[in-house]
């Protein structure tokens, strides 16, 4: 591969890589975020800058596919409601946003901050707002994590009759 | 024969505003708010979301609210409102294996990598009223224990590691969608599932129940039953790669059944599959099994005539919406179509009487 296309090209292509992987992680937390989160994690830092609307926010639906047997052919599970939008800040950055539900609010709020990310204030919104937002999640997660543990079931067995 | 008539408008004005009245009830009680129904009436938002087939807690909350609590009509107004939202693409096929599971339980294992996760089940409650609900019932907080971490393997992958379990094979073939193109016959599997997914409950419950009682009889065991979130990926245009928009909670039945083999398979176990959104566990069992009901001809096994067995009868008549909507459409005005019954049945008891007077006279 390094002989085809050489070394540099490769170096090239894993920052693309892991840049869009960084990029995958971020846009998936602010799409799981509980309503309003992003915007007071946000609001709280920063004053807004200006944006504008490549794509005004609009509801949508996604059909959402599943495989036969888990692991089988895919088939139509049936539809969520999505909200998409698309806007860039007056630094160029472009910020996009897909996110379940229908709050236009959150979808700008996740594209706001999706294009900041692009800027020199990523690492203060790592701090301020991905990282108290992840944590926030996980808690939520293990919390119910540990009431389903608390579900399971020790089995123990009686002594048999038959001896 | 349709024909338009005028009038009744003022009528069916004054009925709707009965009806809102009616809806809300004896304002001395407190409105139910739509963030109450999908806390406290979660099962039936998931009814609703389920044969709606459309993921959204609070339109489903808010169809409850305004269908009065009938769960058909609830459905029927989120079928309507899905068709006014444009759809913006499909998913990346689900991970039913990295779901966080609320519940998980195998009725063909005990001891099972994961173990066995009761979860906010009915399931050993002695089904007596709870009068403590009547009044102003605090409620207990529930026990935690540490959890494991790690993704919960599917079962199937167990008896599959000893070759007795029919596999799933990978495939990447796009499904048919029967929201976009008519339910036609043959239906593949795909379609099926998409078909039994949003399909009445009590009806596909029905059905299930006639094989268990030995109307195409399969002997199924739930070989797993989970409940819990699983993330959902969607490939974005705009940037080349896939994200993930959020999170579904989903109920997933895979079955286990014996199957001493057939003229093009050997004796191993065969799976049906249910999946269905929200916590939904009687209807996820119930598809289960009506899939594997199903798929008796891909099996190489005989066809005997059990109703679950019948593919065009069983989807043709799943889908409660369409059910409803021609059962129900019988009691609009079919003033003209019944003029024309009655025209013809008083000229056949005509004709008749005549024949008799002819005959007695003959």
């Amino acid at each position: 591969m390094y002989s085809c296309i050489g070394k540099r090209q490769v170096v090239e292509m894993k920052d693309t890589v892991s840049e869009n992987n960084r990029r995958k992680a971020w846009m998936g937390l602010l799409a799981k975020a509980p309503n309003g989160r992003v915007a007071a994690l946000l609001d709280a830092e920063i004053s807004r800058p200006a944006i504008t609307w490549l794509r005004a926010p609009e509801i949508g639906t996604t059909m959402v596919r599943a495989r036969a047997g888990a692991t089988g052919a895919p088939f139509n599970l049936g539809e969520m409601t999505i909200t998409r939008c698309t806007l860039t800040l007056e630094t160029g950055e472009v910020g996009h946003s897909y996110i379940q539900g229908r709050s236009k609010a959150d979808a700008e709020v996740a594209a706001l901050v999706d294009a900041l990310m692009q800027t020199a204030m990523a690492s203060r919104l790592r701090e301020t707002v991905l990282e108290p937002l992840e944590a926030g999640m996980a808690t939520m997660k293990a919390a119910r994590a540990a009431k389903a543990a608390a579900t399971k079931v020790d089995f123990f067995t009686m002594t048999r009759g038959e001896d | 024969m349709y024909v338009a008539v005028k009038g009744g408008e003022r009528a069916i004005e004054n009925a709707h505003a009965w009806l809102a009245e009616e809806r809300r009830g004896n304002t001395d009680i407190a409105e139910l708010s739509i963030a109450q129904i999908r806390e406290q009436l979660s099962l039936a938002v998931n009814r609703v979301m389920a044969e709606g087939s459309l993921y959204d807690p609070d339109l489903a909350a808010l169809a409850i609210k305004q269908a009065r609590g009938d769960l058909i009509e609830a459905i029927f107004l989120i079928r309507a409102y899905r068709t006014t939202l444009p759809r913006f693409g499909a998913s990346e096929p689900l991970d039913t294996g990295i779901m966080a599971c609320d519940r998980r339980i195998s009725a063909t294992f005990k001891d099972l990598p994961g173990g066995q996760v009761l979860g906010p089940t009915f399931d050993y409650t002695h089904r007596l009223l709870n009068f403590k609900l009547a009044a102003d019932g605090e409620v207990t907080k529930a026990p935690s224990r540490d959890a494991e971490t790690g993704n919960v393997p599917h079962v199937t992958e167990f008896l599959n590691r000893e070759g007795l379990m029919e596999e799933a094979p990978h495939d990447d073939t796009p499904p048919p969608d029967l929201t976009r193109e008519p339910l036609e016959m043959p239906a593949d599997r795909a379609l099926r599932l998409q078909a039994l997914t949003r399909a009445d409950e009590g009806f596909t419950l029905g059905l299930a129940y006639s094989t268990q009682r030995g109307y195409g009889r399969n002997h199924a065991f739930v070989g797993e039953l989970r409940i819990g979130s699983v993330p959902v990926e969607m490939d974005i245009p705009e940037l080349g790669f896939a994200v993930e928009i959020g999170e579904v909670i989903l109920t997933e039945c895979e079955t286990v059944n014996q199957f001493t083999g057939s003229k093009t398979e050997p004796p191993q176990f065969t799976r049906g599959y249910g999946l269905v959104f929200g916590q939904t566990e009687r209807k996820a069992i119930s598809m289960a099994l009506v899939d594997r009901a199903l798929r008796w001809e891909e099996l190489g096994e005989d066809n005997v005539g059990a109703p679950a067995q019948d593919a065009e009868f069983v989807l043709y008549h799943a889908d409660n919406i369409q059910a409803t909507g021609f059962l129900e459409h019988i009691k609009l005005p079919h003033y003209v179509d019944f003029q024309s019954e009655l025209e013809l049945v008083r000229k056949l008891r005509r004709e008749a009487g005549a024949q008799q007077v002819q005959e007695a006279a003959e």
